[in-house]
């Protein structure tokens, strides 16, 4: 049986994690480290140390926003934002739950919107969210706001060959 | 010149008056946009965070559909420039994940043409004197600083865009059309991003601070290359620190003299009007 560290090494393809040397420039220059349950080089760590539960059921995969900070200044090429998309998507696959709900939530109500039009149409992408999240009141004038400039519209040009789209959704799916 | 141009879903809705003003600069400066044939979405931030594969195939779709053309591919969007440049660089490097990607898609990748964002199409191809020639309305009293944010930039070797910590593709298209730009470390932080929905309190901290050192570095206001930076920037900074912000085209059209700007204007959630109006720009 893999251990943790292979199966993320594994999804990253690139440099293997365990040459991270904890120098913590990733968690120096990362924007959202104020706000996570495990800066970024201590998950690598966690990592090591076989702590997956710990690891995917964390609130740090998820508040990761991908800026790529991170794998820009490492000394050692590691590949941290890959690997927090390799740990998303490894918690998403063993069906654990999201430790930050509303976070996947949008994610799916974007990917859902994609599978509908092609584009994104983004009031409804919206709609789609807030009914999955719960989060039905927050942005409401915002949004009313901007319907009203014509800046969001319902009937905004959709892919022609949803086909196509769809495949794509289909043969992608783990 | 002639390019094939993307522009992602962002651009038909709250990115609107970035779309507009790249297609009124684009004719302006005689750059010819042929639009990719039935684009779909680039998967954004949503399909690499959750999925690796879809990420790859949903702008490789796109890219395939705009090598029809066998031109440049012209992306505004920051985030579907780093989606499509991330798309190549796996494709490239991957032999095996193309072809996979490949019968995913059901059409071949050829490769070889360039993702190119207007900031670099205008800073070296139309050229900076150019640019400054075609400005009939210098800037004059406009203190912007420039903000990238992060889909342009990193990772570097994926982007091949501007130096990664302290770019100036942009510094110099407003320093040609006769603002005062100010300098500033914030220039590539992150603003946030997607997290503006689902975690909204975190990215109000986030733009506050960008808006302080905004504040800091004397500048009246801020400009972007990116409708997620603009739509948090725009939307999320508190009332006490924020100042107006520009797509990089609404400037370079006004400074152009295009018809347009007033009405991409109002289309922003902190109106810049009252700015533009005391220095006579509008």
């Amino acid at each position: 049986m893999k251990t943790f560290l292979e199966e993320v090494n594994e999804m990253i393809g690139g440099v293997p994690i365990q040459r991270c040397y904890h120098c913590r420039k990733c968690t120096a220059g990362c924007p959202l480290a104020f706000a996570m349950e495990y800066n970024p080089n201590r998950v690598i760590k966690m990592i090591q140390m076989g702590m997956k539960e710990e690891v995917l059921g964390s609130s740090t995969i998820w508040m990761c926003a991908s800026c790529e900070t991170c794998v820009t200044r490492c000394p050692n090429q590691v590949d941290i934002a890959r690997m927090m998309d390799a740990l998303r998507q490894m918690s998403i696959e063993s069906g654990r739950p999201a430790k930050e709900a509303n976070v996947l939530k949008f994610h799916n109500a974007f990917l859902a919107n994609i599978r509908l039009g092609g584009r994104i149409n983004e009031p409804i992408m919206m709609v789609q969210y807030k009914l999955a999240s719960g989060d039905l009141f927050s942005d409401m004038a915002m949004g009313v706001g901007m319907f009203m400039k014509g800046k969001l519209s319902l009937l905004s040009p959709r892919t022609r060959d949803m086909k196509a789209v769809r495949d794509i959704f289909a043969k992608t799916k783990p | 010149m002639k390019v094939s141009y993307y522009p992602g879903c962002s651009l038909h809705a709250t990115g609107k008056e970035y779309g507009q003003s790249v297609r009124a600069v684009s004719k302006a400066l005689g750059i010819e946009l042929k639009e990719v044939d039935d684009w779909s979405c680039c998967g954004a931030t949503s399909a690499h965070s959750t999925n690796f594969k879809l990420s790859i195939a949903l702008p490789a779709r796109d890219l395939i559909a705009a090598e029809r053309d066998a031109m440049d591919v012209m992306v505004p969007c920051a985030a579907c420039f780093n989606r499509f440049k991330t798309a190549q660089h796996y494709l490239d490097k991957d032999k095996a994940l193309r072809s996979e990607i490949e019968s995913i898609v059901g059409a071949r990748y050829q490769g070889g043409i360039r993702v190119r964002n207007p900031l670099d199409i205008v800073s070296n191809d139309v050229g900076l004197d150019t640019l400054a020639g075609k400005a009939v309305r210098k800037l004059t009293g406009l203190k912007p600083v420039s903000y990238y944010g992060c889909l342009l930039l990193r990772p570097p070797e994926v982007c091949e865009f501007d130096d990664y910590e302290n770019p100036v593709l942009m510094d110099g298209i407003l320093g040609a059309l006769g603002a005062d730009v100010r300098s500033w470390s914030y220039k590539t932080d992150c603003c946030g991003g997607s997290l503006t929905i689902s975690k909204t309190g975190i990215v109000v901290k986030m733009v506050d601070k960008l808006m302080t050192m905004a504040r800091e570095a004397e500048a009246n206001c801020l400009v972007t290359a990116c409708p997620v930076c603009m739509a948090n920037l725009d939307m999320r900074a508190s009332e006490h620190v924020r100042l107006p912000v520009f797509y990089f085209t609404e400037l370079m059209a006004l400074a152009m003299g295009l018809e347009g700007p007033e009405g991409w204007f109002k289309l922003h959630n902190i109106d810049p009007r009252p700015l533009l109006a005391g220095l006579g720009l509008v």
